[in-house]
């Protein structure tokens, strides 16, 4: 417990100690490298939500990072077009502000989450997987086909978005945006597993029979667990199209749900920091193996290999052993 | 005569060609302890599971304080008052002692979406789940991994979670197995205290047990009550002694 409270502070610390560091050498890239860590961080914890506390294996959480990609990139579209997004039946026109676009991707997402969570939840096992997959899979042709806002070349947007009067294009100042809504992101999840929610649904993961038997419905818990999970990744998703300042059916693709997963089996499926750990060493391992070899996946591929066989709880269980949620 | 607890009215059910259940009726009265004995294979889980929630019967119905549950799932006839103990250990692993009998008293309390307020602060929760823990004498194990417990401190803890629900009644299965000669006389103990407050159906292999708390035993063979009674009528009934004590007999 004290060992995981340490590497805590000592990840959290090292994402702010190296961009500060790379503004004073004056190298913005390496800061843009750390926010992005920093939102697929968030994306990761997302899921953690549903892979770790609910056992829940999505893959097809793409499906709400790309909704929140594209919450973002089609409503500073139209705000720069000047165009509405639709007179009917009321009148919404496109924004600039951030906190508006984070709120509707978190709403969107949600929503669809609701949706996909009410059908996949119904199965379970394999079938779970298959079934989130193919509604993933059904937004990323969605999106392909939709010449609306640039279908497969996606959409770019010149200026990122604003919020409270800062300088959002400084590559700092995003950085600390990004950072901020990390920390609160991890503050509500660290509460939210150790919530009556969060141990009812552990409970549910470990053994649906037992929840039962004491008057509560799993899926009641699984498809709550689903929702917030799917509306925390919206989130990300929002940030990273802001960071990007673009948008594609990439987002929505199947390989992403992957990646995001991949951070949470990295850094320890389960772990509220787990993900931040997980997307940190990806971003790292993306720079200096994509630096060596264009094939660098296959060094991914055989650390996780690796990570998979001999090291289950991921970087948390190897450095902070087993956790058992106990205060 | 007071309404029974649970009663179950003339409950079939049918896996194809098997007749699991047929034609089954029973009652658990307040204030008592009813055995359900019968060889292996004679159906006595898919009847608990009936009971529970667990299966839908194909005919008949299953009654719990006078309201008809035979279209409740298991959750619904858990808050309804149906505490149930499982054959096969069915706890959370990962979790402590003291946090899986806070499961029974959360699910018991209900409130389970409450998102933000730390759960192993709640004092009320915490002292339900040390009461419970305290009367099946696992105390001092509550801060232990559940996956670290001996087989008979698992089936205790089993217990202390049916205990947190306060339910109307019990339905408990095989608690006796394997907690030895020094475990099994102090559950005995502790049931016999608990009928008074809980009434028990209790299916239970181990027959000095069952001789030793029933105040009515039913006997199951091939799906079919064949009969039911207080245990001096069961020791005594031919048909029984033939389909199911005399084979204990043969084989000890």
């Amino acid at each position: 417990m004290r060992r995981e409270r340490v590497l805590n502070a000592a990840l959290l610390l090292g994402l702010l100690a190296i961009p500060l560091w790379a503004w004073m050498v004056d190298e913005p890239f390496t800061i843009t490298l750390v926010t992005r860590a920093v939102i697929l961080a968030i994306a990761g914890v997302g899921l953690n939500v549903a892979l770790g506390l609910g056992g829940l294996v999505s893959l097809g959480h793409a499906a709400f990072f790309g909704l929140g990609g594209y919450a973002m990139g089609i409503l500073a579209y139209h705000a720069q077009t000047y165009t509405p997004l639709t007179e009917v039946p009321f009148l919404i026109e496109g924004t600039k502000s951030m906190p508006v676009i984070w709120l509707v991707a978190i709403l969107v997402s949600a929503l669809a989450a609701l949706a996909i969570g009410a059908l996949s939840l119904r199965t379970t096992g394999v079938y779970f997987i298959m079934i989130t997959l193919a509604f993933g899979q059904m937004f990323y042709y969605f999106a392909i086909s939709w010449p609306a806002y640039g279908g497969e070349d996606g959409l770019s947007i010149y200026v990122r978005n604003g919020v409270a009067g800062l300088n959002t294009m400084d590559p700092l100042t995003f950085f600390a945006i990004c950072y901020a809504l990390l920390l609160l992101v991890l503050f509500i999840v660290s509460r939210l597993a150790a919530s009556p929610f969060g141990l009812m649904l552990g409970a549910a993961r470990q053994n649906p029979a037992r929840v039962e038997a004491v008057g509560q419905a799993p899926y009641r818990l699984y498809l709550t667990a689903f929702v917030i999970s799917g509306a925390i990744t919206g989130l990300a998703g929002a940030l990273f199209a802001d960071l990007n300042r673009f948008v594609s059916p990439v987002m929505l693709s199947w390989q992403t749900s992957g990646e995001i997963m991949v951070f949470v089996i990295l850094g320890g499926v389960g772990r509220v920091f787990g993900p931040v750990a997980g997307a940190a060493l990806f971003i790292a391992l993306e720079h200096w193996l994509g630096g060596l070899s264009d094939y660098w996946h296959i060094y991914l591929g055989a650390i996780l290999l690796g990570v998979v066989l001999f090291a289950r709880g991921g970087i948390y269980g190897l450095i902070a052993g087993r956790g058992v949620a106990h205060d | 005569m007071t309404e029974p607890v649970i009663d179950v009215r003339g409950i079939t059910k049918a896996f194809g060609g098997l007749v699991a259940s047929d034609d089954i009726t029973l009652d658990l009265r307040p204030g008592e302890i009813h055995a359900l004995i019968g060889p292996n294979g004679a159906g006595k889980s898919t009847l608990i599971a009936q009971i529970a929630g667990a299966l839908r019967p194909d005919r008949g119905q299953v009654r719990l304080n006078g309201q008809d549950v035979t279209a409740l799932d298991t959750p619904a006839r858990a808050r309804r008052g149906l505490g149930r103990t499982f054959q096969i250990s069915s706890l959370a692993m990962d979790y402590t002692v003291l946090q899986n009998a806070m499961i029974g008293a959360l699910g018991r309390r209900g409130d389970v979406m409450r998102f933000l307020r730390p759960v192993m602060r709640d004092t009320a929760l915490r002292d339900a789940a040390e009461t419970a823990l305290d009367q099946v004498g696992l105390s001092e194990f509550r801060a232990l991994r559940t996956a670290e417990l001996s087989h008979g401190q698992r089936r205790q803890l089993e217990l202390a979670v049916a205990l947190t629900l306060t339910p109307r009644a019990f339905v408990m299965d095989e608690p006796m197995a394997g907690l030895g000669a020094e475990g099994s006389k102090r559950l005995i103990t502790f049931l016999s205290d608990l009928r008074g407050r809980t009434p028990i159906l209790l299916v239970e292999h181990d027959m000095d047990a069952v001789f030793a708390l029933a105040d009515r035993i039913s006997v199951l063979v091939g799906g079919r009550i064949i009969a039911t009674g207080p245990v001096s009528e069961i020791r005594a009934n031919p048909e029984v002694r033939r389909a199911y004590l005399g084979q204990e007999d043969s084989q000890p």
